[in-house]
């Protein structure tokens, strides 16, 4: 990661110096691609350019489709043979409040005023609907900022003919879609161009000069929060907070100071914003986020600080907490590797500049938030959109509960001499079957963020993953495995392509938080008695080499498959007669009919 | 700030915008002259221009600017060193 580009970045600086940038980013092991279609009812040029640089930032290698100066409905709405050969992944809709073409007129009557709303609403649903007909991937649209001028003063709210009432009543609009619509994601402008000042938002000059919507200085803020948006859909996003205490968590240093003597809590103003902090920090774990400590402590001094008698976070919230007096990039890769996490998806957060040179320097892709006082923490964080929240899944809010059931499952593994028996001792059930309709959200999920047990490292869409379940060609099975610690939920995803009496595997992945429990043998027996079933002879397994899939380098061959051919680039193939096949399962009890 | 210096700084900032570090300008330097300068581009030039002078241009400005001479004209009638 380039650190010019993580938040907070200096627009300017990124506006002048874009083409020494994209070069540098050029430059890095590239990522995956996304073909994006950027439907402009303005000049979209450089909003695509610096949307190039915070992508490539973020691994992902865009292509862009750019329709003509302010073409976005007649590109989507009519047969447009350029756009169609471009086969979008990604559509994004950048109009603006310039893009409304009938606004009520002060005489007009009530009933005219809701007649121009609902027109131009049905303008803009129409084209949704074709497009996800034509297409079927995710479709990203402006909302409408706030007007620069008030004819009617404060009366431009609660009466039809005012302007920004009609603009408010029609974003909800919008939301209602985004509600009631998958695949629809809605990129906040107004609250974008509230930060920023809507006065140097709207700066007329740059519509005059250039025909752009926003400020042309305004453009990187508008592209990194899209790619916010963009990063949570292909599962970019990070997944855990790494926390400092003394001085992070409270003011202090409960070492020094004692439990008494940090503060925390309403007594002090300054207590009260680390409450606040603390507070802002515990709400992440309903968005699935983890929270651990990574903290230079004696464990018992950072537990009593915890336990503060007026703080929010307790030591039960935390995953994991690492107290003690190894380097922090240290504590960082422990914890990444005992959550089978990469360290990319970490936050660290910490008020010690050096800490976070420190963590920086040894774990360049793990983000670090920067921040001078308690009270900049919180929007320091917030406005990184690390943890964008496009999709809410069941699994999200109960992961915290899944990865504390999990450290339950390890220190049970110590009390047994044999690991086999340990596995026994779990009493895992699994039920692995064909996709249905209501996992299918979390199985595009799991197969886009999937990065280390993923034999191919095939990214769907969440329409590519539904034409796939409904398709007779493929052979598909989702595993889920509980034990008597809880629930994992959807762990694991594998889909073969049907060819004659062979079988194509496109697809094979598992959750690091099941591995080691033999659910990957689960899901061969039930491949293998599947496949047997319909007249599938030999299987065919390909394993792709990624920067981060090592682990399952040779999983085909433990699986008993022989290798038939491996490239220069280390692609393997392999291949396994179904006729010898020999179950090889011993621990995890399947489910014959699935319990929804 | 003397147009030597003006000239200067400018030269800093075409080269960055244009990840160009052999462009040397003269007053009489155009968009005819640098393969990469449109009207794209041009956008970013002024706006980078405008923030290391902490002025702004005026619209009729920016479209009636022939050349880096009269940018640097402007630039010293209105610009404040900014370092």
């Amino acid at each position: 990661m380039l650190q010019e580009l993580c938040y907070p970045f200096d627009a300017d600086a990124i506006m002048q110096k874009r083409r020494r940038l994209l070069r540098q980013l050029k430059e890095q092991q590239g990522g995956v691609n996304l073909r994006i279609a950027v439907l402009g009812g303005s000049t979209t040029s450089d909003i695509v350019k610096m949307l190039e640089l915070f992508l490539r930032n973020r691994g992902i290698v865009p292509e862009f489709y750019e329709s003509e100066y302010a073409q976005y409905w007649e590109d989507a709405m009519f047969d447009n043979p350029e756009l169609a050969a471009f086969h979008p992944e990604l559509i994004f809709i950048h109009t603006s409040s310039r893009n409304i073409r009938e606004f009520p007129q002060v005489r007009d009557s009530a009933e005219l005023c809701e007649h121009k709303l609902h027109q131009t609403y049905t303008h803009f649903e129409q084209m949704w609907e074709h497009l996800n007909a034509v297409y079927g991937c995710p479709v990203i649209q402006n909302n409408f900022e706030l007007p620069m001028t008030r004819l009617l003063g404060n009366r431009e709210v609660g009466c039809p003919q005012g302007r920004i009432d009609f603009i408010s009543r029609l974003n909800v609009m919008f939301y209602d879609y985004a509600a009631s619509h998958n695949n629809f994601y809605i990129h906040d402008i107004q609250y974008l161009s509230a930060c920023y000042g809507l006065d140097k938002w709207l700066d007329p000059t740059y519509w005059h000069l250039y025909k752009y919507a926003l400020a042309v200085p305004a453009i990187p803020e508008f592209a990194y929060n899209l790619s916010n948006i963009i990063c949570s859909l292909m599962g970019r996003n990070k997944k855990v907070l790494a926390l400092d205490l003394d001085n992070t968590l409270w003011g202090g240093v409960i070492g020094d100071d004692g439990q008494a003597g940090i503060e925390i809590g309403q007594e002090t103003s300054v207590g009260q914003a680390y409450a606040e902090l603390q507070g802002y920090l515990k709400a992440h774990e309903d968005i699935g986020v983890l929270l651990t400590v990574c903290s230079k402590n004696d464990p018992e001094n950072a537990i009593s600080g915890l336990n503060h008698p007026d703080g929010i976070l307790k030591p039960d919230d935390f995953t994991l907490i690492k107290a003690n007096w190894e380097p922090k990039s240290q504590n960082l890769l422990d914890s990444a590797n005992e959550l089978n996490l990469l360290p990319e998806s970490f936050v660290f957060v910490d008020d010690n500049p050096a800490e976070r040179a420190i963590v920086q320097a040894q774990l360049p892709d793990t983000a670090v938030v920067a921040f001078s006082s308690v009270e900049d923490c919180i929007l320091a964080l917030d406005r990184s959109g690390y943890f964008e929240v496009t999709t809410l899944s069941a699994d999200d809010a109960k992961r915290n509960a899944m990865y504390k059931e999990n450290a339950q499952r390890q220190a049970a593994a110590q009390q047994f001499a044999n690991y086999a028996d340990f596995l026994k001792s779990l009493e895992m059930t699994a039920e692995i079957q064909d996709f249905d309709a209501i996992s299918l959200p979390r199985i595009t999920q799991l197969t886009n963020k999937s990065n280390q047990f993923n034999l191919t490292t095939k990214r769907y869409t969440q329409s590519e993953m539904e034409e796939t379940a409904a398709s007779s060609e493929y052979i598909r099975l989702c595993g889920r495995l509980k034990d008597k610690f809880g629930d994992n939920g959807i762990v694991s995803v594998v889909i073969g392509r049907k060819e004659g009496d062979t079988l194509h595997m496109e697809l094979w992945l598992m959750s690091c938080r099941v591995l080691k429990r033999d659910m990957e043998l689960a899901m061969l027996d039930e491949l293998v008695r599947t496949a047997r079933e319909q007249n599938i002879s030999r299987i065919f397994g390909y394993y792709f080499p990624t920067p981060k899939n090592g682990m399952v380098k040779d999983l085909y061959e433990s699986f008993g498959f022989t290798k038939v051919s491996e490239d220069a680039d280390g692609n393997t193939v392999w291949e396994l007669a179904v006729t010898d096949y020999v179950p090889k399962n011993q621990v995890i009890r399947i489910k014959e009919e699935a319990i929804l | 700030m003397n147009r030597e210096q003006v000239m200067e700084r400018l030269t800093e900032i075409f080269r960055d915008v244009f990840d160009d570090e052999s462009i040397v300008l003269t007053v009489n330097t155009s968009a005819k002259d640098i393969e990469d300068w449109d009207s794209l581009e041009h956008i970013n030039l002024i706006a980078a221009v405008e923030k290391a002078f902490r002025m702004r241009f005026t619209m009729k400005e920016v479209s009636g600017m022939k050349n880096v001479g009269e940018m640097a004209d402007i630039v010293m009638a209105r610009g404040k060193a900014n370092r």
